[in-house]
């Protein structure tokens, strides 16, 4: 494992949320992560205060398999999405304990009919190596304007 | 526009579209409804120090609360009274012993009296003394704080506080007696969702029981049929206590009943609701004994009341410590804020529950949210065709109807929208003039 490994890992799991390959990215997943996307800037609890997302592994399947239903209103039509990253920092590179963590700025363009909404954001990845393969073990996803009054935000940055 | 007007838009059994597509009717809503109604503003817990204030707008009206030097909790127009600059902008903070203008430094105590103007002497023998201007930050009409809830009347006549919400303040009563030592604590920031569609739309869908199962099923639906494949495992995956019972029958939804109350307010699950079957947490159930009784504490946690209205524009979720917050920016824009709150000398598990309900349901990112705001943008842009000009709120409906009374119905009524047309009438009109 080398620190383009992670960084690429990264890249790629952009890149599956903006082609729709949600079985693929669901699979990335280990089954105790969360992915958390705090409502209050430097909010430091996700269970005792609101957040916009804090996601077990049954939330994330509900919400990659509902956006295949047929009476999935909101998203007839459906939403599109695109991230435009910067080259990941490894904060944490510890192969022997496989443990690793990154920081990526990006900007999250999601679309839908006529409206389009950018959102800037840091993404905290925690990694872990499970038999050879990276695995997400958190996400964490701090929207620089997390506290704003937002419409619909559908998809996933 | 003049009370006839108003009057020739509610016809019971329907009401005309411009309620929720007409500017003139908005600008009438902000002018007389908002302020001949008592409006929530925000919770104690929120400005609990001297100097503490948050700001908000009732109506469109920008306001602060802010605590005095005297512990009161007053409600400010936020406005200078020399230039109309906002006196604070950010969402909450302390301003020590007095508001300070950023433009030209007119200070005011934080009961709003005018403490100083720098350069006073310009001021010499002009007449200012005889405006309203210096006066200082001008007061709303009237403030309450009912259980640590803040509620303001912007005119200074009207209805009183008891009179307005009488028996509905039993939803209030029940939220705050779940806690253990009787009182509320705010607990974060809340949510906030901007909606594009009339307030009014979001009011009613709260006492909407035929929605859940059709909006929903593709959240509610679909986690109950993934919960099946994975073998219905225990303890259940907090969705399915959250999101799942949207999915019930309509004859659930018939038997939770809905109590309607004079003046506009009204609730879902009068006997029961979806909010019946959540886990049990024993250490909180422990500890309300000691404060209630085991009597009273089962009977305040067997009232499971779904969404109490407060006309005009707010919803109590009483089982989970939850209020929702509906401010009107334009005809066609809304801003929800949904609060939790924490029970006092309750365990955690309670607010970890309150919120993980608000970020489920209420959030932006909620994929049951996603539905419910599809429906009311579609409905805000549908309600543009002149095919139809009327908007249906008939089920069942019976001529006649007194809304001066409590009834408890079926619980798919909409009698609680037609409840809250009736009041919109009244409270639109009660200051309004004829038409010559």
């Amino acid at each position: 494992m080398i620190r383009d490994d992670i960084i690429d890992f990264i890249y790629g799991e952009a890149r599956m949320l903006d082609e729709g390959r949600y079985t693929e990215w669901l699979a990335l997943w280990m089954p105790d992560a969360h992915y958390w996307m705090p409502l209050g800037y430097n909010q430091a609890d996700p269970i005792n205060e609101t957040s916009l997302l804090y996601e077990d592994h049954f939330m994330l399947r509900l919400r990659v398999e509902r956006l295949n239903g047929e009476r999935t209103f909101s998203q007839k039509p459906k939403s599109r999405c695109h991230h435009v990253i910067q080259r990941p920092f490894v904060d944490v590179f510890n192969v022997k304990a496989g443990i690793f963590q990154t920081n990526t700025a990006m900007h999250y363009i999601e679309t839908r009919l006529d409206e389009q909404q950018l959102l800037a954001l840091t993404a905290i990845h925690d990694l872990c190596c499970v038999d050879g393969k990276l695995r997400i073990a958190g996400k964490k996803v701090v929207l620089v304007n997390s506290d704003a009054a937002f419409g619909n935000i559908q998809l996933l940055p | 526009m003049h009370a006839d007007e108003i009057r020739a838009l509610v016809q019971g059994h329907q009401v005309h579209r411009d309620v929720y597509t007409s500017h003139a009717v908005y600008q009438a809503e902000m002018r007389h409804l908002f302020a001949n109604a008592w409006i929530f503003v925000g919770h104690d817990s929120q400005t609990p120090n001297m100097g503490d204030y948050i700001t908000t707008q009732i109506g469109d009206q920008p306001v602060i609360q802010v605590r005095h030097s005297d512990g009161n909790i007053h409600i400010l127009h936020n406005r200078c009274p020399h230039k109309g600059t906002k006196i604070a902008i950010d969402r909450a903070g302390n301003t020590g012993k007095f508001f300070r203008c950023p433009y030209h430094a007119w200070s005011f105590k934080t009961n709003g009296c005018r403490l100083a103007i720098p350069l006073k002497k310009g001021y010499d023998g002009t007449g200012l003394e005889n405006t309203p201007n210096h006066e200082g930050m001008a007061a709303v009409g009237a403030v309450e704080v009912y259980h640590g809830f803040v509620f303001a009347r912007l005119a200074y006549n009207g209805i009183s506080f008891e009179e307005f919400f009488g028996e509905s303040l039993s939803s209030i009563d029940n939220m705050v007696a779940r806690a253990p030592e009787g009182r509320l604590e705010i607990a974060g920031p809340p949510l906030r969702y901007m909606h594009k569609c009339n307030w009014k739309m979001l009011v009613e869908n709260q006492t909407d029981t035929c929605h859940p199962m059709v909006a929903h099923e593709s959240s509610a639906g679909t986690a109950i049929d993934i919960f099946r494949e994975m073998g219905e495992p225990e303890p259940r995956p907090a969705a399915m206590q959250i999101i799942a019972p949207f999915m019930s029958a309509y004859e659930f939804f018939e038997s939770m009943g809905i109590r309607t109350w004079p003046n506009g307010h009204g609730h879902t699950g009068v006997n029961m609701s979806i909010h019946s079957d959540y886990d049990a947490i024993p250490e909180y159930y422990e500890a309300l004994k000691q404060t209630h009784g085991e009597i009273k504490a089962k009977a305040i946690l067997d009232e499971s009341r779904h969404n109490s209205v407060y006309f005009p524009n707010m919803m109590v979720k009483a089982p989970l410590q939850q209020l929702r917050n509906f401010i009107p920016l334009g005809p066609d824009k809304t801003l929800v804020e949904s609060y939790v709150y924490r029970l006092a000398g309750a365990p955690d598990q309670l607010v970890a529950m309150s919120s993980m309900y608000n970020r489920m349901i209420n959030a932006p990112t909620s994929i049951v949210g996603h539905d419910d705001l599809e429906m009311y943008e579609r409905a805000q842009e549908g309600l543009q065709s002149n095919g139809l000009e009327w908007v249906n709120i008939q089920r069942l409906y019976e001529a006649g109807e007194d809304f001066n009374v409590e009834a408890v119905e079926n619980g798919t009524t909409e009698r609680q929208m037609r409840n809250q047309f009736n009041a919109w009438v009244k409270f639109m009109t009660a200051d309004m003039g004829e038409a010559a």
